[in-house]
């Protein structure tokens, strides 16, 4: 009819999310930042890093550790520690459950020793999947029995962090996990040993402001969030937008938090460097 | 007596008022009604001990918030001499949300660092409501390695809702700040004391509470994150904030309990803020015995002392 040429056409809007459900699982990722679809075997290649923007996806700690050090060193350490439930509360048991299975970790870091070319240090690296890398008792005594391994074995500490902070369901014995990991780290220093950090998206509360920041060499990879509070808290408080580019490893490189920023394909490189320019070993400081 | 009511005292200040409306009436008509008097007060009394014997912690938050509960300050006037403010952390700026100085302590000099409020709006803005930004925890540092230079012993006063969450805390290295406090207090060559006066809010309150003797007034709390903050995070819930104060356990018995503290001082009944000076005294005798005790210790023995303490925090199972 000849109104209906007149009328206003009704569009249906379609959905992003409608797109995705057509990419066979497995096979395809989209890139969260530039959209472009990409074939999971490249990311393999490239470490998780999208092939057009350079976007870094999170990576789990067996997937790093395997990035990172020679082929079959890893030795684990305190593999068979898990949480306890020290306030009693509600459904934690079985968010560690679900996260173990999910992850098939028994916790947010995996410690260890392993050679970097050659080199033997001891490392740890967190898992942004496992509750967020939330830190709670497990977190802080690996990572503390990793710092005191260092110490009897003479060996460079090398951690791979990501973590949305403090493990909020264990409370404020959580929070004395930052001051366990510190005291630790003062016995490192003292003792002359190298401790390099690498911040990984995101690495943000109780976790940066205890053993995360107090390297001797802080490298980042690019675009992670870094930071004490979480940019929602921030605008919460201070009620307005953040500025671009807020918290990012390349805000902190800017401010002179961090010594580096690495891509992701890098880091092994840039350890190895680091590390062959510590071979002498520490002196007691005493 | 306080001014400002909490909403579970209200029914005995409603009490005490109709006793006084009581008192004067008999005294104007000249009629004798003491007994009613006599039982109205008994019956004070008891309200009295139900009341503040058995608080609640979600109560126990509301008096460790309230306005007019002594801060920092009025410690170091009332337990201190010659208190002498220093200020600035050689950086940045000075952050007037933590107070320090050097005093007397039944004639020892000390380092005395705190978090302060402020006692009225104006004040508050211009201590940040007790919520320090990074320069206010170097501030703290910087006094603390003087302390440990002239073998001063270091009392702190914690009383914060946390660090303070802003883009210049942030720029300005917020995480970095507190790391270097939580470690080099771990192994400042003197006697370190801290209390909890008010509230400990999380990485904020602990950067100035790595010591050797932890103390928690009665009514204070101390937690990983506010219980607003909990119930929204966890829960969703905003709501459930005293279902979150329950579960976090963040009272001065539960941290006993947990073995996060060494000692709970009591407080006067009804909170710290119903009487000030009997509160401070309270206060000064435990920062005597806890002193003396550290003063008789090798310095290596308490370093070795305190870092067992936090060392040990911390449960899971070898499954």
């Amino acid at each position: 009819m000849l109104k209906d040429l007149f009328r206003k056409p009704k569009y249906v809007t379609v959905h992003a999310d409608t797109v995705k459900k057509d990419i066979p699982e497995g096979l395809l990722q989209k890139c969260p930042v530039c959209s472009e679809i990409l074939f999971i075997k490249d990311l393999d290649k490239t470490l998780k890093a999208c092939t057009k923007c350079g976007y870094h996806f999170r990576m789990g700690a067996r997937e790093r550790i395997n990035s990172v050090v020679d082929e079959g060193s890893f030795v684990e350490l305190d593999a068979v520690l898990e949480s306890g439930n020290p306030l009693g509360f509600g459904d934690y048991p079985e968010k560690i459950a679900e996260a173990q299975k999910i992850s098939k970790l028994k916790e947010a870091v995996i410690t260890g020793e392993a050679a970097i070319n050659g080199n033997q240090v001891v490392i740890g690296v967190m898992d942004p999947f496992f509750i967020m890398g939330s830190m709670g008792s497990v977190v802080g005594e690996k990572v503390t029995r990793a710092i005191e391994r260092a110490i009897e074995k003479r060996l460079p500490l090398i951690i791979f962090t990501a973590s949305g902070g403090a493990r909020m369901q264990e409370g404020i014995i959580s929070l004395m996990q930052m001051a366990k990991t510190c005291g630790a780290l003062a016995r490192l220093h003292k003792a002359g040993l190298l401790y390099i950090t690498v911040l990984t998206d995101p690495t943000t509360g109780g976790v940066t402001a205890s053993f995360a920041s107090m390297a001797d060499i802080i490298l980042a990879e690019p675009g992670a969030l870094i930071g004490f509070a979480g940019p929602r808290v921030i605008e919460q408080a201070m009620k307005q937008k953040l500025p671009e580019g807020f918290q990012t490893s390349e805000f902190l490189l800017e401010h002179g938090f961090v010594d580096m920023v690495v891509p992701r394909t890098q880091i092994r490189d840039t350890l190895v460097k680091l590390l062959d320019l510590h071979t002498t070993g520490g002196t007691d400081n005493v | 007596m306080s001014s400002l009511l909490m909403d579970f005292e209200k029914p005995l200040a409603e009490l005490e008022a109709k006793i006084n409306e009581l008192k004067n009436f008999s005294s104007e008509k000249g009629l004798d009604l003491t007994e009613e008097i006599k039982t109205l007060q008994t019956r004070a009394e008891h309200l009295k001990k139900e009341i503040y014997g058995n608080l609640s912690p979600w109560q126990r938050v509301i008096i460790a918030r309230h306005p007019e509960r002594p801060g920092t300050i009025d410690y170091i006037k009332m337990i201190f001499a010659d208190f002498m403010e220093m200020h600035g952390d050689r950086y940045f700026g000075d952050d007037r949300s933590v107070v320090g100085g050097i005093a007397r302590f039944h004639g020892q000099p000390v380092t005395v660092i705190g978090h302060a409020k402020g006692k009225d709006t104006k004040e508050n803005l211009a201590r940040n409501f007790g919520m320090a930004h990074p320069e206010g925890n170097r501030k703290a540092l910087r006094l603390m390695e003087q302390a440990e230079k002239f073998g001063r012993p270091v009392i702190t006063f914690v009383d914060t809702k946390g660090a303070y969450c802003g883009i210049g805390a942030e720029e300005r290295g917020q995480a970095w700040a507190i790391s270097a406090n939580l470690t080099r207090m771990s192994t400042l060559r003197v006697p370190v004391i801290a209390v909890i006066i008010g509230e400990g809010g999380s990485g904020g309150a602990l950067a100035i509470a790595v010591g050797d003797h932890i103390m928690m007034l009665e009514n204070a709390i101390y937690s990983v994150i506010s219980p607003e903050s909990f119930a929204s995070i966890l829960w969703k819930d905003p709501g459930r904030t005293q279902d979150a104060v329950e579960a976090m356990k963040m009272t001065a018995a539960d941290l006993k309990e947990l073995g996060v503290i060494d000692e709970i001082v009591p407080e006067p009944l009804g909170g710290a803020h119903k009487n000030p000076e009997e509160m401070a005294r309270i206060l000064g005798k435990s920062l005597e015995k806890a002193l003396s005790a550290l003063k008789k210790e090798p310095i290596e023995s308490i370093l070795e002392n305190r870092y067992k303490k936090f060392r040990g925090i911390g449960q899971f199972v070898s499954g």
